[in-house]
């Protein structure tokens, strides 16, 4: 553990994973910080303290993908073979697909026939498998199959999900809220009504601006288009409600004191700044953050020697030199200088957290030399997570 | 796959898209390009789309709002501007100008569809951003579009990340697909026009890690496959090489001698030469010869891109204070601007 992690109060991971009484762990930050592997480490770690858990990765790296055994994206848990069988835990992983989530969902609350004509609607192809924030919400509504999933079979005790890409960090948060709020607002009503009153006749039932708008509409995107829409969304506005309820129930959930936020960080000042926001916004929900794991910490394996001395060795040693050939003492001593360089810059960053985030319980993880990719790898991660 | 030279992929370049892999420093690399291009003497505009504030940290001034800022102005007459583009007010300046919808903008507003348009319905978000981005690099001093100078000689795009960037950018072929009529469709034929043409090219920002790496790879194909020019790929935050190669092989060879070496150098020069100093001093050493190797690897990865390669240093204090100046002095070292 390094100095400024131990000024802040020490993220306790394994008091959390043996915690019976947490039931999902959301790993959240800003791309590129490692959610996945710490995700997957937890996962680990978890399952052989006998926890019988479940992963939900979104888009894994290629090889971390392999090593929990997960080949292709499937949407469906997969057993992770040789993790916590002794410990009585178990250990399940799955990527999400979230075209096939958004298809189930839909053939799950509606009839054949209608669930046949959303999914060959072109607004829903497009709306399923390619736009931003899609994702969000599928990870959302994957989440809440899978929590209850486990609380109806006891097929898991712990969820862990590791949270999309987002252009911003706090998108999967507001998802289900946008949904809501969306299905709730008075535009779907427009939108809906048409189609179902089978014309513009029902327009009339609006206000003035609400013709104006659907009128503007119409000019703006093309007639087929909002025809395409208004299909779209009366043929699901069946499902609607049980859409919004389970969104309602999956931000529910996120507040409750079964679950637990792990903010996921890099020691830079972007990735920093982003958990801030995320610390703030959980604080603000009232959404309870277990604390934060900074991962790729710089840290020294000779510590004893301060860079600067390093360096002034290195010229001693190079003024001793009776040869011109470069001295391997001296090479080996400016590569230290500038370890202990990068590893006082991440310090640094890491206090200034700290230091605006009293109280918020952190952890740091040591960079690894090379990248992750088996299951003693995601041990090492879930050793160094818990400080041992 | 030969590689085209970098003055070939840069000619005649307009719009360059920058994307990355998040966490690579897309948004640094961006800031330095358009000031290695200003500083050539361009008018040059540095564009956001995802509202992170990036360029307004990188370059310490005020945050961006929906109004162009200069950032910098250089000697050679070159102009650096920026601009945060903000998807709701670009719906509304959109339909102002398009559509002179005084009271009906207002009323979109009310009922809820501004907000659905910008953030809940498929695709209409980044056709704005594209859109604004459009406008942007065919504007003209003159009084109607076409007419007049170009206002900027190039715009570089701070993109979002390469796991969207083919949907961000095909996202206007998409609508003009759904819209079959009409003039958003006809706007988002121009600007698939604009982003396919050879005046256009994605420029991928990678780290020599494993990850970022097999994304830019797959960006490469993906994008190359929907049709958009691929232009360089810039390898961020590249570690010197420290320790020479002899040394390196020494180290797996015949580590005792080595060590014995490193312990008698320091008691020499009078600093502690304990075996976990010069333990720990060989296994740094070693994690380093690791990382080298494969960086190695996935340089040949990169290599078998065919595409020019830059490379820009790891900053030791970071890309604050400055740090993107040096970056961009980089850039113009090895032939950009």
């Amino acid at each position: 553990m390094t100095a400024s992690a131990r000024a802040a109060k020490p993220l306790d991971v394994d008091a959390l994973i043996e915690d019976r009484g947490v039931g999902v762990v959301v790993c959240c930050g800003s791309g590129g910080v490692g959610k996945t592997t710490t995700a997957a480490a937890l996962g680990v770690r978890a399952a052989e303290a006998g926890r019988r858990v479940v992963v939900l990765t979104i888009d894994p790296a290629r090889r971390l993908a392999q090593s929990l055994g997960l080949i292709e994206l499937d949407n469906t848990p997969r057993p992770v073979e040789g993790v916590g069988a002794a410990a009585g835990g178990s250990l399940d992983a799955m990527m999400l697909d979230m075209k096939r989530t958004f298809d189930d969902v839909v053939l799950a609350h509606s009839t054949p026939d209608k669930a046949a004509q959303i999914l060959e609607n072109p607004f829903y192809q497009a709306v399923s498998s390619s736009f931003a924030g899609t994702q969000e919400y599928m990870a959302m509504e994957r989440l809440g199959q899978l929590r209850a999933q486990a609380e109806r079979d006891g097929t898991w005790d712990l969820v862990v999900v590791d949270t999309p890409p987002s252009r911003s960090a706090l998108d999967f948060l507001d998802a289900p809220k946008r949904l809501g709020s969306f299905l709730d607002g008075r535009f779907i009503r427009l939108l809906a009504a048409p189609a179902k009153a089978g014309g513009r006749a029902s327009m009339k039932l609006f206000s003035f601006g609400a013709n104006l708008a659907a009128h503007t509409l119409s000019r703006v995107l093309g007639g087929q288009f909002l025809a395409d829409v208004q299909t779209f969304v009366a043929a699901l506005d069946t499902m609607f409600g049980g859409f919004r309820e389970r969104a309602d129930v999956t931000y529910a959930l996120l507040k409750e004191p079964t679950t637990a936020f792990v903010v996921v960080a890099a020691p830079e000042r972007d990735a920093l700044r982003e958990a801030t926001y995320f610390v703030g916004r959980l604080g603000a929900e009232g959404m309870p953050l277990a604390g934060v794991v900074v991962n790729r910490m710089q840290v020294l394996e000779a510590p004893g020697l301060s860079g600067a001395r390093a360096l002034a060795a290195a010229e001693a040693v190079e003024d001793r030199a009776e040869d011109d050939l470069p001295s391997a003492t001296a090479a080996v001593l400016r590569l230290h200088a500038a370890l202990a360089r990068t590893a006082a810059r991440h310090e640094a960053h890491v206090r200034r957290f700290v230091a605006a985030h009293p109280g918020v319980p952190l952890s740091a993880v040591p960079a690894a030399a090379t990248d992750i990719h088996d299951l003693d790898g995601l041990r090492a991660v879930g050793s160094a997570l818990s400080g041992t | 796959m030969p590689a085209t030279s970098l003055a070939h992929a840069l000619e005649g370049i307009r719009l360059h898209v920058v994307t990355g892999k998040g966490g690579v420093g897309k948004t640094t690399v961006a800031a330095a390009l358009g000031l290695t291009l200003a500083r050539g003497g361009g008018r040059v505009l540095l564009v956001e789309v995802e509202g992170r504030q990036g360029i307004s940290q990188t370059f310490g001034v005020p945050p961006l709002g929906d109004t162009e800022v200069r950032l910098v102005q250089d000697s050679s007459g070159g102009e650096l501007w920026g601009l945060s583009v903000d998807a709701k007010a670009a719906l509304l300046e959109y339909l102002q100008s398009f559509y002179k919808l005084g009271r009906a903008g207002g009323a979109l507003e009310r009922m809820g569809v501004v907000d659905f348009a910008t953030t809940i319905a498929p695709g209409v978000r980044d056709v704005l951003l594209t859109g604004k981005v459009f406008e942007a690099v065919g504007r003209t001093s003159g009084s109607r579009r076409g007419h007049g100078e170009l206002v900027w000689d190039a715009v570089v795009l701070d993109a979002p990340p390469t796991g969207r960037v083919a949907r961000f950018l095909a996202v206007n072929e998409q609508v003009a697909d759904l819209a079959k009529v009409g003039p958003i469709h006809s706007q988002a034929q121009s600007i698939t026009r604009m982003l396919r043409s050879s005046r256009s090219t994605v420029h991928l920002v990678t780290l020599l890690e494993e990850m970022p790496v097999q994304e830019t790879t797959d960006a490469a194909a993906e994008l190359s496959a929907a049709g958009f020019g691929v232009g360089t790929v810039v390898v961020n935050q590249v570690r010197t090489a420290l320790v020479p190669d002899p040394v390196l092989a020494r180290l797996g060879s015949d580590r005792e001698a080595l060590a014995d070496t490193v312990r008698s150098d320091l008691a020499t020069v009078g600093v502690r030469s304990g075996d976990r100093t010069v333990g720990g001093l060989l296994a740094e050493t070693e994690a380093h010869a690791a990382r080298l190797h494969l960086e190695d690897g996935l340089r040949d990865d990169i290599g078998a891109l065919g595409r020019p390669t830059l490379d820009l240093p790891a900053l030791a204090e970071g890309t604050e204070d400055g740090g993107v100046a040096m970056l961009a002095d980089e850039l113009a070292a090895q032939g950009v601007g």
